[in-house]
């Protein structure tokens, strides 16, 4: 199996604050893996590190490729953030901000090129490079929302808007998705599709997914892998022997009481 | 009639300069807008007070020297908002401040108000000779072959900048870019409406507009056909009834937006029903 992410030692700080305390894990091609842990745990700050918005000591690595071809594959990642903040009453349709996810041309090849270096075959996806109208559709069919390309963003409801993203980042066919807790302020009808989405998109389009959560039990239905991470990395490895192991699990439930009892206090 | 006015040298260079002035303050106006940088124009058409009053000092065309200070305008007020954690309306009030006092140290140290600043403070589009035509026109053909080029860059920046940084768009520099281009298109609009009013241009027809265009291209496309009537009605009914074209672009423009939001609330435009933010963004 060919690790699709590495992240060995992975520190990041903030002032005197530590966020994230030397972490290792990989991502191998063709997993879902779930990322569980507190609020506060470090999962987002963890995210913004892969994705180049953070500054971090430690390595990073995608496709075994590091520093500046690392970097120069970021923009073929897919990431659908907890919160997407934009101005409500901009005039975009649902087609326009999905297009918005297509890559030029120039910063697809040069991708194509570092991966066909290292012997990656991410491209079979890239016959038709100019059909940016083809991809766009293809992305909308996908999270079944074909119906939706002429609706204004603004009007959309949190299910639908979160439909929107997921678009957004596939239509690049991304390396690796990231999904940072997407599900968190969606009804529960939704939630249900939008597990059988990942399920989906992982097993059709072949796309290798990192997903924080907090609901064990999506997580134990839907993710391959698990890491467990409250700033340290307590866990990672197969979902079966997380959800067997009693230990980690009350060290995990517990550590989440205390979360959530701290945020209550604070409001 | 109307072939009457059309035949006067003066109201055809004044119709050609404000159609090229409306279609570049709505293009660049709907990035602004949607960028809450809506002030924006205001901030840097007072420093450019600063520049046309250092330009009349020095005696130089103060249209040039409008421009040079407008542009370190706009990046300071960039520098300013990346830099520090000031927010951006703050930011924009530093700025302006700090022209408008170089243009009024400057005016008083020379002996006062002149005929000709006040014809950059209120606009003299009726009064524009050959050569600002061409200038106008040269400099706004220039900005729309800038906008056209950069606009999906412009577009993913302003729909959400960590979302473009991902992309790989170069976020610093196209802000810095997008800030010249703003001061550029204040400086070269100033002519029309005066630095007093250049915000109205910039603003109300994109607000108009946005009430209900879908896309972005059918925005801005609605916003220039707004501000386009806005200003040719403006020019003409100045000449009919002899008022200022600055005022009377401006009321039209204005008269545009409160029809649209009565023709709203009447339904015979249909509403957007835009959702609070707090309902399409997830919390965690």
């Amino acid at each position: 199996m060919t690790n699709v992410l590495e992240v060995e030692d992975l520190a990041i700080g903030y002032d005197s604050h530590i966020a994230v305390d030397k972490i290792s894990f990989d991502v191998q091609e063709g997993d879902v893996l779930g990322i569980v842990g507190p609020n506060g745990a470090g999962k987002t700050t963890l995210f913004r590190a892969i994705l180049g918005l953070q500054k971090y000591s430690g390595k990073i690595k995608l496709f075994g490729l590091e520093d500046s071809k690392y970097h120069s594959l970021i923009p073929l990642i897919g990431y659908v953030p907890q919160k997407v903040i934009f101005e409500p009453n901009f005039p975009a349709t649902v087609y326009d901000v999905v297009s918005m996810g297509i890559l030029p041309n120039k910063k697809l090849v040069k991708g194509i090129k570092i991966l066909q270096q290292c012997g990656c075959c991410w491209n079979q996806f890239y016959s038709d490079l100019g059909n940016n109208s083809k991809k766009v559709m293809a992305s909308l069919k996908t999270v079944g929302i074909e119906s939706l390309k002429n609706r204004r963003i603004g009007e959309l409801s949190g299910g639908e808007l979160q439909r929107v993203f997921i678009a957004k980042s596939l239509v690049k066919d991304p390396l690796l998705l990231i999904l940072d807790e997407p599900v968190t302020s969606v009804d529960v009808e939704s939630q249900n599709k939008f597990y059988e989405l990942i399920k989906k998109i992982n097993q059709e389009n072949q796309i290798t997914i990192v997903w924080s959560s907090h609901d064990l039990d999506a997580i134990s239905k839907y993710a391959s892998r698990v890491a467990c991470m409250n700033k340290k990395l307590f866990f990672h490895g197969d979902k079966e022997d997380f959800f067997t192991n009693k230990d980690l699990l009350k060290t995990y439930t517990e550590s989440s009481m205390q979360m959530h009892m701290h945020d209550h206090d604070m409001h | 009639m109307i072939l009457e006015v059309l035949s006067y040298g003066f109201v055809q260079k004044a119709l050609i300069a404000g159609v090229a002035v409306a279609i570049i303050c709505s293009f660049m106006g709907a990035f602004l807008v949607l960028r809450r940088y809506a002030l924006f124009g205001d901030g840097i058409a007072h420093v450019s007070f600063g520049g046309v009053a250092v330009g009349l000092f020095l005696g130089v065309f103060p249209v040039w020297t409008a421009y040079v200070l407008a542009i370190l305008g706009g990046i300071g007020l960039q520098k300013i908002r990346q830099s520090t954690k000031i927010s951006g309306d703050a930011a924009v009030a530093v700025v302006l401040v700090t022209g408008l006092s170089l243009g009024v140290i400057l005016v008083s140290s020379t002996g006062g108000f002149s005929i000709d600043l006040f014809s950059f403070l209120f606009g003299s589009i009726l009064l524009i000779s050959n050569e600002d035509t061409m200038i106008i026109l040269t400099i706004s053909a220039g900005i729309i072959a800038a906008l056209v080029a950069l606009q999906k860059q412009f577009l993913q920046i302003t729909f959400n900048e960590e979302h473009a940084k991902i992309s790989g768009i170069h976020v610093t520099l196209l802000n810095y870019a997008f800030v010249i281009l703003a001061a550029v298109t204040v400086v070269t609009s100033m002519r029309l409406v005066g630095i007093l009013l250049i915000s109205a241009l910039v603003v109300i027809p994109n607000i108009s507009a946005m009430m209900f265009g879908k896309g972005f291209k059918q925005t801005v496309g609605i916003s220039m056909l707004i501000s386009v009537f806005s200003v040719v009605s403006g020019i003409l009914l100045s000449y009919y009834y002899n008022i200022a074209p600055s005022g009377i672009i401006v009321m039209v423009a204005v008269a545009v937006l409160v029809g649209i939001i009565l023709a709203r609330s009447a339904g015979l435009i249909s509403k957007i029903n835009i959702k609070k933010q707090s309902d399409i963004t997830h919390n965690s």
